[in-house]
């Protein structure tokens, strides 16, 4: 009777302090990921700027995300239209859909969808690479020239994040816009005047601020755990060489995804 | 002697429960080549990281120039580290960028050099090593033996006072190996930098070092010139210098000469308390420096193979055998008298004369004379070890003999 309580009582101490030593990694893994947000944040803005660097990181997070989230954005929107003017019309409100299409785009879809897609072709790429440098030493080497290999490498993908999400977004938004003017007004014949003046009417600034601050967000964070992840795939536990960049790549893609949803509601829960 | 230009003092540096460095003292002095050898894994490596500041050491001090570094301000140690270059063992060129942007990446993230300036500083570099035709290409495009220029190229381009090198000759071919230690050694002399080499390509390295520490064991045994090190009676040291031919033993089974210099000077002073007699008998193959020079260096460590593992066939547990000099066994046999030496001299004898190597056709191209000589000396009474060595050789006859008569390659 007592051996069985002492046991209980054990593995009741054990689930704690697994509990306990869970909460505390978790915490230690945020505060790492602050200040390296912080650091690579302020460095931004310190002389020597990095013009060059950053406009090279924005032609490879931006433009060449360019025709992807294009095409995202189309398809998006024309299942919207299309969705959106079936549920419609069985209230007869099918005049509503251009309403529908646009402020789902903006306030939602848009920021949420152009980070995921951004993540997928720029953020698994930015992990690779940042942690294939570490793995050859090449962050050593900058170290030892005397050059900040935070400065040189996580800083232009921060501020290159923050300049090209919002721009994805809006581009994201608009070609979604048309999609669902595709659908719903060639295809499935709801009047052309309708569609843009309800998109005109109902769309007001708070919801465009809306999307473009969640979409800053969405930027900071995705960049920031990208780099982290590169950055630091020497420390992680069971992965060296190029086993530990491939881990690397999948954490940072999985971490981001889920933490821009979760940001999402939090945002949205804040921003209505 | 004059101030170093960094010197370790009691420098202890611990990973966890593991030390890796016990207080270890060593010196650096400008303008001179200073290698560091030693097993891998002993830290070498940890000791370079020690000095770029990639390590901080638990206790102890590193001296700059006789300031300790924990005394430096931020810009004192940003203008050393400036003045530093580290070769990494893997290149570590940046990958994502072409051979121009590679050697020209440090003055463009470093300093305010116009363009054009720094184009004309990498050209040169790029000229001096024989890099033209890969200017343009990618690190991975490139040969080993390039991707190292690259990474000399790179590291001399900021024109360092010292520069690390971080087991620069590892994993090339010999060729290639000479060729980069070439290279060190004659920029040092042209541009006369400082500087710190980490490898364990011995003996090639003790030509171009000023300055050699050897590490083993947490601790730095010895440090001086090549010359002091060849020297040293130190057992460590004598185990490095002698590498090649530690192997060589290992393979035919002899001792190190240490041990069985250690285990006569036991008998001898045994012998000089009445307690015990023994005998040794020293072998000496005739000309084998001719052969290494005229037959060639294989066909002369076949010799030496063949004697030391016929040798050893004959020996028991109790005896022992090492290598003195390039040609000389010096075999020892406790308690035994010199009928037992005769015995295993007639053994080897017979066995000699049947071998391969003792057949004149064999030698096609160049044929030359060489015998087999050996000589007993059983020890009654206390002497010196020269003095018995000295004896041994007197006492010396031919066992055996390969003539070259009636070959065409005789030379």
């Amino acid at each position: 009777m007592n051996a069985s309580r002492t046991e209980k009582a054990l593995s009741i101490m054990g689930l704690v302090n697994w509990l306990g030593q869970v909460t505390l990694k978790v915490i230690g893994e945020l505060g790492a990921v602050a200040i390296f947000f912080a650091y690579g944040f302020v460095l931004i803005f310190t002389y020597p700027f990095q013009f060059r660097k950053i406009i090279q990181q924005v032609y490879f997070i931006g433009v060449k995300s360019f025709l992807i989230i294009s095409l995202i954005g189309l398809f998006t929107g024309m299942v919207l239209g299309l969705q959106g003017y079936y549920t419609l019309v069985k209230f007869g409100a099918e005049g509503m859909l251009g309403a529908a299409v646009a402020l789902s785009l903006i306030r939602e879809l848009g920021p949420v969808l152009t980070a995921l897609m951004v993540i997928g072709r720029a953020g698994s790429s930015i992990a690779a690479e940042i942690g294939i440098m570490r793995i050859s030493e090449q962050i050593d080497a900058l170290d030892t020239m005397d050059i900040n290999p935070m400065k040189f490498l996580v800083s232009p993908r921060i501020a290159a994040s923050v300049i090209t999400f919002p721009l994805l977004t809006a581009l994201f938004d608009v070609i979604g816009m048309i999609g669902g003017y595709l659908t719903g007004v060639l295809l499935l014949g709801v009047n052309s005047g309708i569609f843009f003046n309800r998109i005109y009417d109902s769309v007001v600034l708070k919801d465009v601020t809306g999307g473009f601050l969640k979409s800053l967000f969405f930027a900071l964070v995705v960049s920031t755990i990208c780099c982290y992840q590169g950055y630091f795939t020497h420390m992680r536990p069971g992965g060296f060489g190029a086993k530990g960049v491939s881990l690397a790549t999948t954490s940072a893609v999985v971490i981001s995804c889920v933490l821009v949803l979760v940001l999402d509601y939090v945002l949205t829960s804040f921003l209505l | 002697m004059t101030q170093p230009f960094i010197e370790f003092k009691d420098v202890s540096k611990s990973f966890g429960n593991l030390q890796v460095l016990d207080k270890v003292n060593l010196k650096i002095y400008s303008g001179e080549i200073t290698s560091i050898i030693g097993k891998s894994g002993v830290g070498k490596s940890v000791l370079l990281k020690h000095i770029i500041g990639l390590l901080k050491p638990d206790s102890g001090q590193i001296l700059i120039k006789g300031k300790p570094l924990s005394e430096f301000s931020k810009a004192e140690w940003k203008a050393f580290k400036r003045s530093l270059s580290y070769m990494f063992q893997n290149n570590a060129l940046f990958d994502s960028l072409t051979v121009f942007e590679n050697i020209a990446l440090p003055l463009v993230e470093r300093t305010k050099l116009p363009p054009q300036e720094i184009k004309k500083r990498v050209d040169f570099r790029i000229a001096q090593f024989e890099l033209e035709e890969v200017r343009d290409r990618y690190p991975s495009q490139i040969s080993g033996g390039m991707q190292k220029r690259v990474a000399l190229a790179r590291a001399l381009v900021t024109e360092p006072t010292m520069i690390l090198f971080d087991e620069p000759t590892t994993g090339l071919d010999p060729l290639r190996k000479n060729a980069v230690l070439n290279m060190i050694a004659h920029y040092q002399h042209e541009i006369g930098f400082t500087g710190v080499m980490v490898s364990h390509d011995i003996p090639d390295v003790f030509f171009i070092s000023n300055r050699v520490a050897i590490i083993e064991n947490k601790k730095i045994p010895f440090q001086g010139t090549p010359l002091e090190l060849e020297q040293s009676d130190n057992e460590i040291v004598w185990q490095f210098i002698h590498g090649q031919e530690v192997l060589q033993d290992q393979l035919t089974g002899l001792n190190p000469r240490p041990e069985v210099e250690k285990l006569v000077e036991k008998l001898l002073k045994q012998v000089a308390l009445k307690k015990t007699i023994f005998t040794v008998v020293l072998f000496t193959i005739d000309d084998l420096e001719e052969i290494k020079k005229g037959v060639g260096y294989i066909a002369s460590q076949r010799i030496f193979q063949c004697l030391a593992m016929t040798l050893k066939r004959y020996m028991s547990n109790k005896d022992y055998a090492a290598r003195f000099g390039s040609s000389e066994i010096l075999a020892v046999l406790p308690g035994a008298d010199a009928s037992r030496a005769e015995e295993i001299i007639n053994k080897i004898s017979s066995d000699c004369s049947q071998q391969e190597l003792m057949d004149p056709t064999k030698y096609k191209k160049v044929c030359i004379d060489f015998c087999l000589k050996a000589g007993i000396l059983e020890v009654r009474q206390p002497m010196d070890m020269a003095t018995l060595l000295a004896s041994a050789k007197k006492n010396q006859k031919v066992i055996a003999k390969m003539e070259c008569k009636g070959v065409s390659g005789k030379k």
